[in-house]
């Protein structure tokens, strides 16, 4: 009975899982592949990966892409912490829940509306002010910063409300003033949030394809934007060599921060 | 005369009774000269409607280990998170060593604090824990590594410097948190609840220890607690307090043999009140006469009340004594039934229902082994104590 039970499970397990990687070690195993075309094997080799760093559309849309992220999840991180403290430690002040709304909505509200109202008020914007010129990296980094501090937002928030608030009141009894209390006290103690929020919000940024659609400019296309408009022409063997580079990048920086977190136990 | 001058007067018993480990220092709080070095000044301070600390006069002298004692709301904590200077009160000033602590925020403030929960930083080492407040006042690496060194050598923990306070028992997380908050050498330190967190074993040791620490530095030491045994032991003296108010202030001994009312008799120590009025008042001897007693109640000292006002008589359970045959005396007995005993070792305790209705509680130390043959359950015995041994409570 167990052992037929268990059988079932392997199987059932292993059927899933196969669904959920096959495609993806087929991508990396073609990714080698000598031949043009996807679908036929023509041997090894890592020519599409030399033909991937010879192609300047799409280098340039990683560093785009990379350089968007970093900036935009920096400042998301920067504005999403004092959203949260605002949240968490301004007890009841006049519009909390106008504000905790506004704050939340992003990440309920589809990527298309989104996009189409960033669009529409960069516009606007442009058209009364003159500012931001035009579509492109800035109005990116604007939109990305946008929604990405609303997920940076709502962590914070959590971390702050298991915050022991006598630490602070320790470190003023001390002798730390409020001005190096948030350096010394707080802000190490919620860096688990900070970080986390800002791996968050970088991988989003990276990841994002329809807001960026939006709100970039001709010559501003993301890494996502370019690999989509290149797939609607069919699967190219270049694709498969970037995806499988992405999938290497994120597998180690998975396993880094596994490694970090059982090297550093969190302090109950 | 009052029953507070009755407690203010130094009796000898007073003075022969004192433990030399709890007070070592001569007591200032006796001398009517001395200057006090914490003041409270009709300090009230309220949190919306509700009134925390209510108009509250008090001074406490140098050297002192001063326990405010109270149960939960009365205002204990307000009153030493406004020593800290996390509140500001209402009205009032608070002056310690002579300065006025008004606007004085608390990273200014001559004062450190040990709190409940301890708030150990969980990402610092112990030592840097103990380092914190040296590196904001600016000193020298050198002198805060010396100073912090001597720290954990007097809580001895010298060896477990570098661990963080998540990898320490609670013992050594409370033995930290006094190193942090001493290491700065305030001329004040307060705790709040400072055993509260720890078993009753490791509470009785550690007692001591901090009467030790406290002798051994002289910081003048304001604690927090509601527990009354924790009081008693530590303190040179005892504030008792009650809904914002300071009820009674007092040593250990005065407060547990002369308390000043019913309420400060019953949070101290268990208590038998017997209701009566008084039907003779001299300077030197008051009689009442109560429903539950077969004889008066003879008190040897005086009070000022009107004739015939209503009273409650105190007398711990520890001062009846009990007997199968009629006592001699004529004053201040009564008779009753067994009804309940607990063996507790050291002591039984007996239940004993008066003929009133009325339940008494009787502590009888067991100096020999049969004494627990010689009363039983359902006996009918008398109850009779000695002419010093009650209080009469007025309020």
């Amino acid at each position: 009975m167990s052992n037929q039970r268990s059988w079932l499970l392997m199987s059932t397990s292993a059927l899933g899982f196969l669904f959920l990687y096959l495609p993806i070690f087929s991508l990396v195993i073609y990714s080698f592949n000598e031949s043009k075309l996807v679908t036929v094997w023509g041997g090894w080799s890592l020519k599409w990966y030399g033909e991937l760093f010879r192609n300047e559309q799409i280098v340039n849309a990683a560093m785009l892409s990379f350089k968007v992220a970093m900036i935009s999840a920096t400042l998301a991180v920067i504005l999403g912490t004092m959203a949260g403290f605002a949240l968490q430690r301004l007890g009841r002040f006049k519009g909390k829940m106008m504000f905790s709304g506004w704050i939340s909505a992003p990440l309920v509200m589809p990527d298309v509306i989104t996009g189409l109202s960033l669009l529409l008020l960069f516009v606007a914007l442009e058209s009364l002010f003159g500012w931001p010129a035009g579509r492109g990296t800035l109005t990116i980094i604007i939109a990305h910063t946008t929604f990405c501090m609303a997920y940076v937002a709502v962590i914070v928030q959590s971390r702050l409300a298991g915050f022991d608030e006598t630490l602070e009141e320790a470190a003023m009894d001390l002798g730390a003033r409020p001005s190096s209390l948030f350096f010394l006290v707080t802000l190490p103690l919620i860096m688990p949030a900070v970080l986390s929020g800002w791996l968050l919000s970088f991988t989003m940024s990276l990841d994002d394809l329809v807001i960026a659609s939006f709100v970039s400019g001709p010559g501003n296309s993301t890494l996502p934007m370019v690999i989509f408009s290149k797939v609607r022409l069919g699967v190219t063997p270049e694709v498969n060599a970037l995806a499988t580079l992405m999938i290497l990048v994120v597998a180690i920086g998975v396993f880094v921060a596994m490694w970090q977190m059982r090297k550093r136990p969190e302090p109950q | 005369m009052t029953i507070a001058e009755v407690s203010t007067k130094p009796s000898p018993a007073t003075d022969s009774s004192h433990n030399p480990l709890t007070s070592p220092q001569p007591s200032l709080w006796r001398d009517p000269d001395a200057k006090p070095f914490v003041v409270f000044e009709n300090v009230t301070k309220n949190f919306g409607d509700f009134t925390a600390v209510d108009n509250i006069s008090l001074n406490i002298y140098r050297r002192e280990l001063f326990c405010l004692l109270g149960g939960s709301g009365s205002g204990k904590s307000t009153l030493l998170r406004m020593l800290a200077g996390f509140e500001q009160p209402t009205s009032g000033r608070i002056l310690i060593d002579g300065v006025d602590m008004a606007g004085i925020k608390p990273w200014n403030r001559p004062v450190n604090m040990m709190f409940q929960s301890y708030a150990l930083f969980p990402h610092l080492t112990v030592e840097k824990n103990i380092a914190f407040g040296l590196k904001r006042e600016g000193i020298a690496d050198s002198d805060i590594k010396k100073r912090v060194a001597d720290m954990l050598d007097m809580v001895q923990l010298g060896h477990l410097g570098k661990r963080k306070p998540h990898q320490l028992s609670g013992g050594q997380r409370q033995r930290v948190a006094l190193a942090r908050a001493l290491v700065k050498k305030p001329k004040l330190l307060l705790l709040d609840e400072p055993l509260g967190a720890l078993d009753k074993k490791l509470r009785e040791e550690t007692q001591f220890e901090l009467m030790n620490i406290q002798e051994e530095t002289g910081v003048t030491f304001v604690v927090v607690t509601h527990d009354q045994e924790e009081a008693m032991t530590l303190a040179t003296r005892i504030g008792v307090m009650n809904t914002g108010n300071i009820v009674q202030v007092g040593e250990p001994h005065d407060i547990y043999e002369y308390p000043n009312s019913a309420f400060v008799a019953r949070f101290i120590g268990s208590v038998n009140l017997i209701e009566g009025h008084i039907i003779e008042d001299e300077v030197d001897r008051v009689r009442v006469k109560s429903k539950h007693m077969d004889a008066p109640l003879y008190i040897n000292h005086g009070i000022s009340c009107a004739p015939g006002q209503q009273v409650n008589v105190a007398i711990r359970p520890e001062k009846i004594l009990l007997s199968h045959e009629l006592p001699e005396q004529t004053d201040n007995r009564c008779e009753g039934v067994i009804v309940d005993i607990a063996y507790m070792g050291s002591m039984s305790i007996f239940r004993i229902h008066l003929d009133s209705g009325m339940e008494v509680r009787v502590t009888q130390p067991n100096v020999a082994r049969d004494m627990g043959a010689r009363f039983t359950w359902n006996d009918r015995v008398h109850l009779y104590w000695d002419v010093d041994s009650a209080v009469v409570l007025t309020a």
